[in-house]
């Protein structure tokens, strides 16, 4: 792959490939002890309690105590589990959540131990879908831990994760054809260098928007994670799992909202280069420094995650089939076409401020117009409610409904009875009088 | 043409991805389980995109594993584990000398094949992947320039043929409704309307003397409730009659 496209990539002496891995691994695993503790602190202080506190200061070292407890409990494998692909889910899984952290680009080249060489393992001409593949490879954990259990809640729940992923990959994918277009290359170092100026959160706002609600989605995280909601289905995916195994699915879960978090940093939000008033300062992009900016952006991601499950309620599937289906994928096709069209016009034409103003002018108007017809249309259905409320209303309160008691409905009055008439007759009669 | 020797870290990775997808091709016929064949099936994917890769293909190796392991596949396993097609299938040959068969035709279809493209590809004379690469400035542009010049039509009228496919599986799957969908508000109403129960049935034992599962609960009045008792206890005759005496029992501790 060392074309000379990607001057300093695959030119990396082998010390300096292993000091990179071993760092990003460093650098995951910590990140996940961390964002576990975060997790619990933070939705802590949104119920009002204080979390965590104990071990080590400020209780931070709670998730590592967690961790090695975990490792150490007795691990039961059920009767009916298929061993092997038992066994492989889990590596499965975990494995890819760290493999995708390959292309991800921490700073700019720095000077390691006498070579130059770039803050990112590698990258190449397709990083992004390599992110996108990795991905769905790593569904393949998810669907064969809940197929190799051999029972039927965690079937339900895997089949749920992989629906949902696939579904919401593809979303994901549409929000990153816009940013394709602008940077004009898949790879990750070019994209971030290519949000110089601007970053792309700025101007293509709703592909950013699009890929913050679908790596939600993605990652199966409250208010999407319903291939754990243990009102339905007791664990989801990993319900036969314990100990060690168990622990691998906890990681790659975590690490995967590193990984999207990253993702949507180094597409979006400019990578590791500086935000605006850092920026001022002439060394902020250079040296160790960006490394700091791209933890503290992921950060910011991780915090909504925890904020989002702080928050929301869980959906329900079909809505959120139907959300992911028809809003999202729809949405960021019409977008594609807008960025598109936008593009192909600023290419080849040369076209004047005034006839952008105009077909701007005429597209804002087209869209008052439209928007006003659907506001008529809500609100004749809004009447149209409300009269058949009203009308239910002015029924009659009927207690027994043709057979069983009920509550009356909003606005009805029930004629409240005594205890001695209906222990005496039936309720029918009682209410009746 | 002229061949490049190839340097340490391809011919490392090229052995170990060989071995391994040729490992899964055999893994995937000789397997009795249709989900562990699917499993073999997307090992050998995933190593031929890796060899891609290696080629300085990455587009087609990414592609390759978006597209064929992570969606085709995944939705073969989808059939399958829905499907349960585990009972191990049986290795007696539904038709006579099928497995002959296959191994001939198979056998024959690999001679046509590299003898095909072998014999086509002879004549044609090769730029080198760097001078391919180089036309348009990378492997993505020059498969982006091709598909969108020389290749559009195709490109288009495969694309066709797959949103062709897709609506007509929609279509099959397609259930059309000819009332309305009933509303959470219809459907509540309909339970309670209906002559079947409308929450959760009487629990077995309950206001009995025991709590086992075969003893009817009793209603209020003392009277064993039947829908109590779960129904396969019920066909097998499993179930104890209410003492008669615990009625009373509860009768007489009532009128007290």
């Amino acid at each position: 792959m060392t074309n000379g496209q990607f001057g300093f990539f695959g030119t990396d002496p082998w010390g300096i490939v292993i000091v990179k891995v071993l760092g990003i691994f460093a650098l995951l695993v910590l990140l996940t002890l961390f964002t576990i503790w975060w997790e619990r602190r933070v939705v802590s202080r949104m119920q009002n309690r204080i979390g965590p506190n104990r071990v080590g200061p400020f209780g931070l070292l709670q998730s590592l105590m967690d961790g090695f407890k975990l490792a150490l409990k007795e691990e039961i494998v059920p009767k009916g589990v298929h061993l092997a692909v038992y066994w492989i889910a889990p590596i499965v899984s975990a494995t890819m959540a760290f493999v995708a952290f390959a292309v991800i680009p921490f700073g700019p080249v720095v000077e390691m131990f006498g070579t130059y060489t770039p803050l990112q393992l590698t990258d190449f001409p397709v990083s992004v879908l390599y992110v996108l593949a990795i991905a769905s490879i790593g569904i393949y954990g998810i669907v064969l831990a809940g197929w190799s259990s051999g029972s039927i809640y965690p079937l339900l729940g895997s089949l749920r994760s992989s629906a949902q992923m696939i579904s919401y990959e593809i979303a994901m994918g549409l929000s990153f054809v816009a940013v394709f277009l602008y940077a004009g290359s898949m790879s990750t170092s070019e994209i971030v260098t290519a949000q110089q100026p601007v970053w792309f959160a700025v101007i293509l706002l709703p592909s950013f928007l699009i890929y913050v609600t679908a790596m939600v989605g993605e990652t199966n995280r409250a208010p999407f994670d319903l291939p754990e909601a243990e009102g339905e289905l007791v664990g989801g995916f990993h319900t036969e799992y314990s100990s060690m195994k168990f622990a691998l699915f906890f990681l790659a879960e975590y690490i995967n909202m590193v990984t999207v978090s990253a993702l949507a940093t180094t597409l979006f939000l400019g990578g590791w280069q500086a935000p605006w008033p850092l920026s001022l300062w002439e060394g902020a992009n250079t040296g160790y420094w960006p490394i700091l900016w791209w933890l503290a952006k992921v950060q910011i991601f991780i915090f909504i995650f925890i904020w989002l499950r702080g928050t929301l309620p869980r959906l329900r599937y079909d809505q959120f089939m139907k959300f992911g289906w028809k809003v999202l994928i729809p949405v960021s096709i019409a977008w594609i076409l807008i960025v598109a069209t936008a593009r192909v016009v600023r290419n080849e034409m040369t076209i004047s401020t005034t006839q952008i103003l105009l077909s701007g002018g005429i597209v804002i108007a087209l869209l008052l117009v439209a928007s006003w017809l659907l506001q008529a249309r809500a609100d004749r259905k809004a009447d149209a409610k409300e009269q058949e409320f009203a009308e239910a209303q002015a029924r009659p309160f009927d207690a027994m409904a043709g057979g069983y008691p009920v509550p009356p409905m909003p606005g009805q009055q029930a004629e409240l009875t005594t205890r001695r008439a209906t222990a005496s007759t039936t309720t029918q009669e009682a209410i009746d009088g | 043409m002229t061949f490049v020797e190839a340097n340490t870290g391809e011919a490392v990775v090229f052995w170990i991805c060989a071995i391994l997808s040729v490992a899964g091709a055999i893994g995937l016929i000789t397997s009795r389980k249709a989900v562990h064949s699917a499993l073999w099936m997307a090992l050998t994917m995933i190593n031929l995109a890796v060899l891609y890769i290696a080629n300085s293909a990455p587009f087609l190796g990414m592609v390759q594993i978006i597209v064929y392991t992570g969606a085709v596949m995944m939705l073969f396993l989808f059939v399958l584990m829905v499907v349960g097609v585990d009972a191990s299938d049986s290795l007696i040959e539904t038709i006579k000398g099928q497995r002959w068969a296959a191994i001939f035709l198979g056998l024959t279809l690999t001679v046509v094949l590299v003898w095909g493209i072998g014999s086509a590809l002879a004549g044609v004379p090769a730029v080198g992947l760097e001078a391919a690469n180089r036309e348009d400035g990378g492997n993505v542009q020059g498969i982006a320039h091709l598909i969108f010049t020389d290749y559009l039509i195709v490109f288009e009228v495969t694309s066709a043929l797959l949103i062709t496919a897709a609506m007509g599986a929609m279509v099959l799957a397609h259930r059309e409704h000819w009332q309305p969908k009933p509303t959470q508000a219809e459907l509540s109403q309909a339970r309670f309307l209906g002559a079947g129960h409308p929450g959760n049935l009487p629990g077995p034992g309950t206001f009995a003397r025991h709590n086992a599962v075969d003893t009817p609960g009793l209603l209020p009045d003392g009277t064993p409730a039947e829908v109590s008792i779960p129904g396969a206890l019920k066909a097998r005759g499993d179930v104890q009659p209410v003492d008669i005496e615990d009625v009373h029992a509860i009768e007489e501790a009532d009128s007290l």
